[in-house]
């Protein structure tokens, strides 16, 4: 690698990084063509076998293409995905995308919210954390970080709907919307809250902002416990830079040099690691939509994993490793645009 | 190995500030959980699947009484009981979902590490690909496929989660086999001849593997969370096969959403416990054995009876005064400044 910095090093590195992708995605795809179509045996009679005469279950099988050579289906499926094909549902006869595409709104504006919460709570009180190390302070974050992560995100959820349910019943606790909203609604985006303020329904968001509070805070509590434990360690390791002695001997006051000198500089790995946590995020919220009935991917993976639907469950985790890959793609080029070093 | 056990212990008592002490809370939760999973038989009032005693059955939703401490849950199971059983439950399956990663996940980094090449670059690969993949997405997937074959009882619940953490243990040990290659010691190990099996289990394995208890603790606190995830999903261990906190918890989602906020509550708070008992005890090794962020105790040093009485009374530590050990006892800006 050359040393030589400036804009070539960076659109070589970004180009670098997007060919990773292929073979990335390829091993990520194979794993989940290998474990689904070929550890279980048959699809078809697995979902919807003793239901159906034995001839349109060969005929179900035809239509899949289940009766053809293994490798001849890995490159199917293959072909599928590129053309972003996430195959056919067998219990219900939708295409995965059309529900990715229909459900796929509702769990953007859970994870959205949670890592709002997750930013407003976690960034400040893990500063608070490695400034003051070992203070009482120090102790009782460290400890609400680490029960946070602790704490089963369905338990936690539980929790609040039973406690809000005792105390203000009138507070929705399930679902993203009530029926009304749903039903008024013309849908363009497929993302309710948007398409509520493109149609200019305004008591509708009210309405779905009251369905987001208490699901958000339970994903958003989990991904708080995360950044308060990332932000407090980075910010003890800033704080022993020489950097902030030299402004500490300059007599910069120790707010500003916690805040502007080491916080900053405390938050280049972070970025990394919150886009690291997506993975969490998307485990995080197939937990938070069963817990309270969110309209949401996450609840579609379990309806069609009970309907034992292989498809569906095939083409969804193929979905889910699709936004996986991406969104690291997207960490690391937006941490090569903000910290030079990493992009050598 | 003893000598070793000895100057670890050494190292976490000689360590300063919270993380000796979260260590210590950590470890006796979980040594409470341990002894309740050993002796459940003897503990619990009841078997976890028993719905009857002495030809009388339980109460469904029954409070609390003389007969069941916690009262029983929807399923006419004693609350208390199953939280013991549970503890075994868990137990078990952590133990051995992060056996199996170990014992696979290890080998595996050090052959990486230190064979190189082509199949360093394609072990490596497939294990960032598996490593960037939702864990809870994979033990659902492998838990599903599980289900046919094994049934749904404890080993296949293991299993499931095993393969979620072989990915760790394979880029911890490796990393640190491909750094210790190139030490000095290996290299004298080659220079009188020894082969390349001798040289990864006799000079790299235990130099390698420090790393690992750190990482162990903490991915059993992290199986521990899974194990109940799956539970609450309905795809975790069934309740004829074994106690499982969270499937409990799933059948107790109902009854919050009426009121009945109890037997949803006491399975959560026992998966909060052991994982944040676990959590402690791995953060706590990781801040003593990690020399970066570890912080010595000052040690107390009594200066001789020549030291003026008006120094000696200046303040409540009187004639103990800090000894500096390393670069890190200096007494650091934070907390001083916040002092004053």
């Amino acid at each position: 690698m050359s040393s030589s910095a400036g804009s070539g090093s960076l659109a070589r590195y970004i180009l670098v990084r997007i060919i990773l992708v292929i073979p990335m995605m390829l091993i990520l795809l194979t794993v989940v063509f290998l474990l689904l179509r070929v550890a279980p045996g048959d699809p078809v009679s697995a979902s919807v076998g003793g239901r159906l005469p034995p001839a349109i279950l060969a005929q179900k099988r035809a239509a899949l293409g289940l009766d053809q050579p293994l490798y001849q289906q890995y490159l199917e499926y293959l072909g599928h995905v590129v053309r972003f094909n996430f195959g056919t549902t067998i219990s219900d006869n939708q295409p995965v995308l059309s529900v990715i595409r229909d459900k796929g709104g509702a769990t953007l504006t859970l994870t959205v919210g949670a890592f709002l919460i997750a930013l407003v709570l976690g960034l400040p009180l893990g500063r608070l954390a490695g400034r003051y190390r070992d203070s009482g302070a120090d102790a009782v974050i460290r400890i609400f970080g680490i029960v946070t992560y602790a704490a089963p995100i369905f338990w936690v959820g539980v929790l609040l709907v039973a406690f809000v349910a005792a105390h203000f019943p009138s507070w929705p606790t399930y679902g993203i919307a009530s029926a009304q909203t749903t039903f008024v609604v013309p849908t363009h985006t497929h993302i309710l809250i948007v398409d509520s303020i493109i149609a200019n329904y305004w008591s509708g968001v009210f309405d779905i902002l009251k369905h987001c509070v208490l699901p958000c805070i339970t994903l958003g509590l989990l991904i708080t416990g995360v950044i308060i434990r990332l932000v407090r360690v980075n910010v003890i390791q800033a704080l022993k830079g020489d950097y902030v002695e030299a402004a500490r001997a300059r007599g910069v006051p120790e707010g500003r040099v916690v805040r502007k000198h080491a916080f900053r500089n405390a938050l280049v790995p972070v970025i990394t690691v919150i886009g690291l946590q997506v993975a969490l995020t998307l485990s995080g919220a197939v937990l938070t939509e069963t817990t309270f009935n969110w309209p949401g991917v996450g609840t579609a993976l379990v309806n069609y994993l009970n309907e034992r639907d292989y498809t569906a469950v095939q083409g969804l985790v193929t979905f889910f490793a699709v936004v996986v890959v991406i969104v690291s793609l997207l960490v690391d080029i937006l941490n090569a645009l903000v910290d030079p070093r990493v992009r050598y | 190995m003893a000598g070793r056990t000895r100057d670890f212990l050494h190292t976490i008592w000689n360590t300063k500030g919270l993380a000796r002490y979260m260590f210590w809370a950590g470890a006796a939760i979980t040594a409470v959980f341990v002894v309740c999973a050993i002796f459940a038989p003897w503990i619990a009032p009841y078997g976890f699947d028993q719905t009857s005693a002495h030809g009388v059955n339980f109460p469904k939703l029954g409070p609390y009484d003389s007969h069941h401490l916690l009262g029983t849950n929807d399923q006419f199971y004693d609350i208390a009981s199953r939280m013991i059983w549970g503890a075994r439950t868990g137990i078990e399956v952590v133990i051995l979902s992060v056996i199996l990663a170990g014992l696979i996940g290890v080998p595996l980094g050090l052959l990486s590490g230190f064979v190189g090449g082509w199949v360093d670059r394609v072990l490596v690969f497939l294990m960032d690909a598996l490593y960037a993949f939702p864990s809870l997405l994979l033990a659902i997937v492998f838990s599903f496929l599980l289900k046919g074959k094994l049934g749904s009882g404890i080993l296949a619940a293991a299993l499931s989660l095993t393969a979620i953490y072989i990915p760790q243990y394979f880029r911890v040990v490796r990393n640190t086999t491909v750094s210790a290659r190139e030490a000095t010691y290996v290299e004298a190990a080659r220079a009188i001849g020894a082969r390349p099996m001798t040289i990864m289990r006799k000079y790299l394995f235990s130099n390698v593997v420090q790393s690992v208890p750190v990482l162990a603790t903490l991915n059993a606190a992290d199986a521990l969370g899974t194990l109940a995830a799956l539970g609450f999903l309905g795809l975790g261990i069934q309740p004829t096969e074994a106690s499982e906190w969270g499937y409990d918890l799933s059948r107790a989602l109902d009854d919050a959403q009426g009121g009945n906020w109890l037997p949803a509550f006491w399975p959560g708070l026992m998966i909060v416990l052991l994982i944040t008992a676990l959590t402690l005890v791995g953060e706590g090794l990781n801040e003593t054995v990690n020399p970066a962020l570890r912080r010595r105790r000052l040690k107390p040093v009594v200066f001789s009876a020549r030291v003026p009485a008006d120094v000696a009374a200046t303040g409540p530590s009187g004639g103990t005064h800090g000894v500096l050990d390393g670069p890190d006892d200096r007494p650091g800006g934070g907390h001083e400044e916040a002092a004053t």
